[in-house]
């Protein structure tokens, strides 16, 4: 603070309903890119970034998206208790103009908070095209705040908006209005008012008005907070006169009421020039929500996608595997004289072949995030969810479980972050702890390696299709399972805006696909690399004594490779992994994937380069040669099914709060791992076995 | 007997798409009232059900939203004609 009086520091806080653009705005505020998407809940976790402005600064915060501020789900929590505690300078409501009286449920709540608002009409655009005409300034003046319209996706506003803000922090702006219940309810909430105590922190903050009109909504966390008894009898006689009269409870009348004020205010200022329904969403609907078309429709969206990243992603992936083959080539070629060999051996059989081996999958990885994103963004994903509800029933969840499962196709951790859209706990245990079997990208690698090793080009689609349908089998298996043992319970029926179809822009969906890409390469470039160089070492030292080694480079190698330590580790293992057809080699192998999916590719192409042969193609030669196709099978089913990658198992304990989960989710599924691989390969040795 | 006023009361999950009628009452918990009530879903609004093929899920439009009912929750909805 200067001696004014004034910060140049400001806490603005963005709040709105789900979907209503906030995280675009916090985007062109801040210019950073956090998610966005077109469906409601993306945003799960409160974001943090700055905005500069005439030499002072914006402390943004992007709040998850509620409709209202009671304490019933884990969003309106932490939108509330942040407004609570944090005490933000500016709050910004985020409505979408387009669909005003019920956006402004939430801002008149916010009203009543008496927190320093700034409306931020957005979605502009969409609301012209609806014929809407506003009268802002007669709007405002009702309303009691400043109301800035917006296009956030264009940018359009954003400048207005941040003036706007610092005007509200650093002036005292009009008091909100203050909405009035009707004489009943305004008697009552005079009688809690007169015993409630006027040095209660949360009385001193918010005053007693407030209080006491939380009190009759029957709000559990301030109950708590106020704990009186006096109160609590005041609470009861009031509460049983009211739903005696109006037949209805008071939380009701209140909803009611604030919604009257909300359509008077409107019914003034908000004129519709052309009545015009949002035709285009409707037909979309009658065909993609269809009660026969519906799933199948989604079943060919699905397939595209999966085509998108395995068909189309193959041609870009041979290109990047010439250049790394050139690559190690022209290291090898051009290597300095008198440079150690072994600095050599790291960079091309340990940093190329295992960063390397990762990187050449990008292109089916960023078209897999592609497709993602456009099911996102159009506003697909809450039909899917519709039209899942059905099916999803059948095993305890409910269709908007279904979200979360479909990110998961992409990577876990986002998936495991978007469970917190399930309000009820054990749903949302129950499709947590399932999620890593939603086959995800990172293990797109070991397929990509696998299948063309093993299967002829016209099976290896539906390969394919089945590891990833075995995936979904076994999570159906698993999520009754729990349903009906640990996590046992009625499921919830559920309710879910859906939100108008949008064409994505170009824009938006390349921005994702390289913000996921990026993610992608990082971790090539960071956990991989360093997960190769120690593999490297472990598959290279300790050295067999020179006098030992046979004749024959892949001979050599090979005793190189049972000499070493990695070597060593793996046959120490082998007896355990032999029953599933795995070898030594197989099981370090394992040990990486275990920290990172990719890690399996990474490793065995470290374990069987042969300096300045890179190439994918290569590689499965020596696999084909050294294992048979129930093998190979064997170790995809493995992999899909066991050890959820580190990072999966964190976010596991963050989200669920609690080791066990976790320790569960581990556990369990790399048992079902053992258990699925070994029946499947003692099977399979049966079945030759018998055959032969 | 059913006295008409009675009749003409019943669940959202039994009105066939394309009709329009009001919400009555909440049959369910005071969360599941305060959530639905953010949503738009309070007495007498008018509830236009865009679709029902009787499996139990539904798609309501609510003034300018349409919001999907997970099967269970249109049975928690009483609703009356207009
Ligand atoms: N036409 C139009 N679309 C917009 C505008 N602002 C945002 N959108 C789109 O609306 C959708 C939702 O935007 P988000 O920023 O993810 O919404 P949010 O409020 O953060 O949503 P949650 O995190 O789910 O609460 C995205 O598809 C955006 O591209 C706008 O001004 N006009
Ligand atoms: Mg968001």
């Amino acid at each position: 603070m200067d001696a004014s009086g004034k910060k140049a520091e400001w806490l603005v806080a963005l709040a709105g309903n789900p979907n209503s653009g906030k995280t675009t705005v916090f985007n062109a505020l801040t210019g950073t890119r956090q998610h966005t998407g077109n469906y409601p809940g993306v945003t799960v976790e409160k974001k943090e970034g700055i905005c500069r402005i005439d030499g002072r600064t914006l402390r943004i915060v992007d709040l998850p998206g509620v409709y209202s501020l009671t304490a019933y789900s884990m969003e309106e929590l932490v939108a509330r208790r942040f407004l609570l505690q944090e005490k933000p300078d500016v709050v910004v409501d985020v409505v979408d103009a387009s669909n005003l009286e019920r956006h402004l449920y939430l801002a008149v709540q916010l009203m009543e908070m008496k927190v320093p608002l700034v409306l931020a009409f957005n979605m502009s655009d969409v609301a012209r095209q609806r014929g809407l005409e506003f009268d802002l300034e007669q709007l405002s003046a009702l309303l009691g705040a400043p109301i800035v319209p917006l296009v956030a996706t264009k940018g359009e506003g954003i400048d207005e908006l941040k003036k706007t803000i610092v005007r509200c922090a650093e002036q005292v702006l009009p008091v909100p209005a203050e909405i009035r219940y009707g004489p009943e309810l305004e008697e009552a909430i005079g009688k809690i008012e007169s015993v409630l105590d006027e040095d209660h922190p949360l009385i001193r903050s918010y005053g007693r008005r407030w209080t006491a009109l939380k009190l009759l909504e029957g709000d559990s966390e301030i109950q708590e907070q106020i704990r009186s008894p006096q109160v609590s009898d005041v609470l009861h006689q009031v509460r049983q006169h009211l739903t005696a009269v109006f037949k209805e409870s008071p939380e009701v009348l209140i909803a009611e009421r604030r919604y009257g004020f909300i359509s008077g205010a409107c019914q003034e200022t908000v004129r519709q020039t052309v009545l015009k329904r949002q035709d285009f969403s409707d037909r979309m609907d009658a065909v993609l929500t269809h009660r026969y078309a519906g799933l199948p429709i989604f079943a060919v969206l699905m397939y595209i996608v999966f085509y998108l990243t395995f068909q189309v992603g193959a041609w870009p992936q041979g290109w990047l595997e010439d250049g790394f083959t050139y690559l190690a080539q022209l290291i090898g070629r051009f290597w300095p004289e008198g440079v150690s060999g072994e600095i050599k051996s790291l960079l091309i059989d340990g940093v190329i072949a295992g960063v390397g081996g990762v990187v050449v999958f990008l292109p089916n990885i960023l078209l897999l995030f592609l497709g993602i994103a456009f099911l996102e963004d159009s506003g697909y994903m809450a039909r899917a969810a519709f039209i899942m509800d059905r099916l999803m029933h059948r095993i305890g969840l409910h269709g908007k479980s279904f979200i979360p499962m479909l990110i998961g196709f992409g990577c876990s951790v986002p998936a495991i972050m978007a469970t917190r859209i399930l309000e009820e706990r054990r749903t949302r245990l129950a499709t947590m702890l399932v999620i890593p079997l939603m086959s995800c990208g990172a293990r797109i690698t070991i397929y990509g390696l696998l299948i063309p090793a093993f299967f002829p080009a016209p099976l290896r689609g539906p390969m394919m299709w089945l590891i990833y349908l075995i995936g979904i089998g076994l999570a159906i298996v698993c999520v009754r399972l729990l349903r009906s043992t640990l996590l046992k319970g009625e499921s919830v029926p559920f309710v879910m805006e859906l939100p108008p179809y949008r064409l994505p822009t170009l824009r938006g969906l390349l921005l994702h696909m390289w913000d996921r890409g990026w993610l992608y390469l990082r971790k090539a470039g960071t956990v991989i690399l360093a997960l190769s160089v120690v593999m490297w070492a472990a598959t290279r030292y300790p050295r067999p004594p020179k006098d030992i080694l046979p004749a024959g480079e892949s001979q050599q190698r090979r005793l190189e490779l049972d000499y070493s330590l990695a070597g060593r580790i793996g046959k120490w293992m082998e007896p355990a992994i032999r029953p599933l057809g795995f070898d030594w080699k197989i099981g370090t192998a394992m040990i990486g994937a275990a920290m990172a999916k990719e890690m399996f590719v990474s490793q065995m192409s470290i374990v069987y380069s042969i300096s300045g042969e890179e190439d994918l193609e290569r590689l499965r030669e020596h696999i084909r040669r050294d294992y048979s196709t129930l093998q190979g099978f064997c170790v995809m089913l493995f992999c899909l099914i066991s050890t959820p990658c580190v990072a999966t198992v964190a976010v596991t304990r963050r989200e669920s709060g609690a080791w066990k989960w976790a320790l569960l989710q581990f556990g369990g599924l790399t048992a079902l791992a053992y258990l699925v691989t070994l029946l499947v390969y003692q099977g399979g040795r049966l079945v030759s076995f018998l055959t032969a | 007997m059913e006295s008409p006023a009675e009749k003409s009361v019943r669940f959202l999950s039994q009105v066939p798409a394309g009709q329009t009628v009001r919400l009555v009452r909440i049959a369910g918990g005071h969360g599941l009232t305060l959530r639905l009530a953010g949503m738009g879903l309070v007495p007498n609004v008018p509830l236009e059900v865009l679709r029902n093929d009787s499996r139990g899920q539904i798609i309501v439009q609510v003034k300018n939203t349409k919001i999907v009912l997970g099967r269970g929750m249109s049975e928690k909805l009483e609703v009356a004609p207009l």
